[in-house]
């Protein structure tokens, strides 16, 4: 059990990785873009590649009649998120510290995944929510209207994760280094769980 | 029929000839490949050249950048000439960078442009090149390929022997060919012989930014004195400049100044000349001449008017100055790359001159002079001479060095490189050029380290070398490889304007430095509007300020209404766009100076006086976005006792 409660407290830990790591990034690819054009998503705000990528994303989304990208004043999210990922990361470590004294059994490890789990799960419900809503809810009068092969309005949504070709360009998202490290340390919740049913059993 | 058949004889037998020729060059070169100039000078698309060149524009007053090896020009950089393209010399912002004594000169006659170095090695921090006409030196920062700042040259004329560094950049070296009367006065010609001096100026550059100040002006007699080349190594703190006219002649120069068997290089210890400066030597005379300077953040020059400079007698500094007798009107004056050799292109001289730093201190040291010229020691011609290149060919003008002993020199008269060993003095290859040769550049080729792999002859003369153009060409290069024992003509390329010099560097020196927008954050522009909100139109009186933006694919504001006839209207353009490569460009009708072509951060004036009452439109000239041809406006002029109110919007009419 002490071996995996200190696994339970790595694992949580790191998600405070995402306090200094982005959780995601989205890539924009045009042959005129040598340099690449794209942004890193954080927990509490967007970040260009640049210090003037968003901007730019910005300027060429207008055409399309886009919204803009959002400023952490815009979303909700922006302020919440830190707040709960915050908040599990503290949770996560303090029942792996009790694991470790034997105040509490492994079960509480796999409580707090599946509490992790939901919110991840509904974390990222809303983050495809806005992608869409990013991707259809356009000006209705916007310089360029293109439409899909059914005359439906084309969609500009970016994947959520993989290529998509929109336009000229090639949207490319994936996760970051900070939404790799939190799915390494749900992963690892997940074995000091196993680690902690196995001692158990014995 | 016989002779016909003899015909194909010989030409057979030349084509084994040169066949056998080819064999035995390829099997030397090590290879086939090596034997195709076509793919020695082929960048492949998408691909980057080696070298940039800096090729002088002469009469154009520019400078043109070139990639090598493959010949592609890349930009065009206004110094010193008004450049309707970017609105250089044409916006109020760089209206002053041509600024001097005589007034607003809008051209220029651009000559030698010389790389900054430290330690002796080109260091790819800035570019100077010399006005020859208005005697003027410009300096371009290779970061944003831009001139920024342009100093004057007083008690000058025909500056032609600038504008060369010495190994630290400590100075940039202006000498004037016409020698005048120092300061001016109204004389009669005649009284030229001893009233005209020659002034040498050396003008200091500040190691950090660059900025020039003249340090001082050596007053020499009143030969013409032609080119220069700094010491370097050894000879590091010593300058040395070719003369002609020695005979002192005002008229006729083409025969009086050919008359005496030797003309002079002279050898300046500049480092001998600080020293007295810095014991309080020398004296202040008045003056008046300009100082141009442009700033990057406030993107606007500003001219100020210098009123003294300091002026040296070469002889209260005893050793400062001598003279090393050169045979025929020397041009070119060369240095060798370890500094140890001094190469006199006398122009009408059969031989090459090459005069030794070591036989010349030897000979100082020894006091064995020959005479003297208004006081100045002349040395012995046979106690410097390290050797002479025996008929070498006609007309010597130019040298400049490879990294492996060799000195190559062109000759006007014959047409051709000569490439010769340093030390020996043997020729080793000669190759034509397309036609009658001036300048000729290896990158470093004036420096302690020379690049040796392509060498470049830039001819006067182009006749036939391209489709005809009518009677004015352009004029036409030569891109050869130097990299083996044989020189080996790979590329020919056509030049803008008079190349007089060139400069070449390794890319990676340049390239990585090279800015891609300037920083709306940092601009610093009285005018500028650095966002939509900020834009506005100002009247005082009948001076009219529009504070104006641009972005993909609008001017903000886009409509103005309540100018009147008579009105001098100031069009403040700032480009929001923070992206690489994304400029704007603005144009109204009936604008009597240019457009203005607008970087990402910058801002630019243009200054308009409407004349005639009318609704008059004004667009971007620079093909910015899918929708630039939707990116214009309107402006309202009325009669001048209109009382129609200022007015401005983007926008407004759209439902």
């Amino acid at each position: 059990m002490k071996s995996a409660s200190i696994i339970m407290i790595i694992g949580s830990a790191l998600l405070f990785s995402l306090f200094i790591y982005p959780l995601w990034t989205v890539e924009l690819e045009a042959p005129q873009y040598p340099d690449g054009l794209g942004m890193y998503i954080h927990l509490d705000g967007l970040q260009g590649f640049t210090e003037y990528d968003l901007q730019n994303i910005d300027g060429l989304n207008h055409y399309i009649g886009m919204q803009k990208l959002p400023t952490p004043a815009d979303m909700w999210e922006f302020r919440t998120f830190p707040l709960v990922v915050g908040g599990m990361a503290v949770l996560g470590v303090i029942i792996g510290f009790l694991g470790l004294f034997s105040k509490v059994s492994h079960k509480w490890f796999l409580g707090w995944l599946v509490v992790m789990t939901i919110l991840g799960i509904l974390g990222m419900y809303d983050f495809n929510a806005w992608l869409i809503d990013y991707g259809t809810n356009l000006d209705p009068k916007a310089i360029i209207k293109v439409v899909d092969a059914d005359g439906n309005p084309f969609s500009y949504k970016p994947p959520l994760l993989g290529r998509r070709d929109i336009l000229n360009f090639t949207a490319v998202s994936y996760p970051a280094l900070g939404g790799i490290l939190l799915t390494v340390g749900m992963l690892l919740t997940f074995i000091a769980y196993l680690i902690g049913l196995k001692s158990s059993k014995k | 029929m016989k002779i016909l058949n003899l015909g194909i004889g010989l030409l057979a037998a030349a084509a084994m000839m040169s066949c056998g020729d080819n064999a035995n060059k390829k099997s030397s070169a090590g290879g086939a490949l090596n034997s195709s100039a076509a793919e020695k000078v082929y960048v492949a698309p998408g691909e980057q050249d080696e070298y940039y060149a800096f090729i002088s524009g002469g009469y154009s007053g520019n400078l043109t950048v070139y990639g090598l090896p493959s010949g592609r020009l890349f930009k065009e950089i206004p110094v010193f000439s008004q450049f309707p393209t970017s609105g250089y010399g044409y916006s109020e912002e760089t209206k002053p960078m041509l600024n001097t004594s005589h007034g607003f000169i809008p051209w220029g006659d651009s000559h030698h442009p010389d790389i900054s170095q430290t330690e002796g090695v080109t260091d790819g921090r800035w570019i100077f090149i010399n006005e020859n006409n208005t005697p003027r030196i410009a300096r371009i920062d290779l970061e944003t390929f831009e001139t920024v700042e342009i100093i004057e040259v007083p008690n000058s004329a025909g500056n032609h022997s600038s504008s060369f560094v010495t190994e630290n950049t400590e100075y940039v070296v202006a000498g004037t060919r016409f020698s005048v009367p120092v300061p001016q006065e109204d004389i009669s010609i005649k009284e030229y012989k001893g009233k005209f001096k020659g002034a040498l100026s050396f003008i200091e550059v500040e190691k950090e930014t660059g900025h020039m100040d003249i340090k001082f002006q050596l007053l020499m007699p009143g030969f013409n004195y032609d080119l220069s080349h700094p010491g370097r190594g050894d000879s590091h703190g010593w300058f040395f400049f070719t003369t002609y006219n020695t005979e002192e002649a005002s008229t006729l120069l083409e025969v009086n100044a050919s008359q005496n068997d030797k003309d002079f290089i002279a050898a300046v210890n500049w480092k001998k000349i600080e020293e007295y400066i810095n014991n309080g030597g020398g004296k202040m005379m008045p003056s008046n001449y300009a100082h141009n300077v442009y700033d990057h953040n406030s993107h606007t020059a500003t001219s100020t008017m210098k009123k003294e400079v300091r002026v040296i007698d070469p002889t209260e500094v005893p050793g400062a100055v001598y003279l090393l007798p050169t045979p025929k009107s020397p041009h070119g004056c060369d240095v060798s790359p370890d500094g140890k050799y001094i190469v006199g292109n006398g122009k009408l001289s059969a031989n090459l001159t090459v005069h030794s730093f070591e036989k010349m201190q030897e000979a100082i040291k020894n006091e064995k002079f020959e005479g003297e010229a208004y006081g100045i020691p002349i040395l012995s011609f046979e106690d410097v001479l390290a050797g002479q290149v025996e008929q070498a060919g006609l007309g010597p003008l130019h040298t400049e060095f490879d990294d492996k002993g060799n000195a190559y020199t062109t000759f006007f008269i014959s047409s051709e490189v000569v490439k010769w060993k340093l030390g020996t003095w043997e020729v080793i290859d000669r190759k034509p050029t397309y036609y009658s040769v001036g300048h000729l550049t290896i990158a470093g080729g004036n420096s302690r380290e020379p690049d040796g792999k392509y060498m470049f002859a830039m001819n006067k003369i182009t006749k036939d070398r391209y489709l005809p153009t009518g009677p004015e060409l352009e004029h036409s290069a030569q891109l050869y490889d130097i990299s083996g024992e044989k020189m080996e003509l790979i590329l020919d390329f056509p030049t803008h304007g008079e190349p007089h010099y060139a400069a070449a560097i390794k890319a990676d020196k340049v390239a990585p430095n090279s800015k891609k927008f300037y920083k709306l954050s940092e601009n610093t522009h009285p005018f500028a509007a650095k966002s939509e909100a900020e834009t506005k139109v100002v009247r005082e009186g009948n001076v009219v300020h529009v504070y104006m933006t641009t972005i993909r694919s609008h001017f903000s504001p886009d409509n103005i209404e309540g100018i009147k006839v008579g009105d001098k209207v100031y069009f403040h353009i700032t480009n929001l766009e923070q992206d690489f490569d994304v400029p704007h460009g603005f144009a109204i009708i009936g604008q009597n100076n240019s457009e203005l072509l607008i970087m990402p951060g910058q801002t630019k004036t243009s200054v308009w006086e409407p004349k005639q009452v009318g609704v008059w439109p004004f667009y971007c000239t620079d093909f910015c976005s899918a929708l630039h041809q939707e990116m214009q406006g309107y402006i309202r002029v009325s009669p001048k006792d209109s009382d129609i109110e200022l007015e401005w919007s983007l926008g407004e009419d759209v439902e």
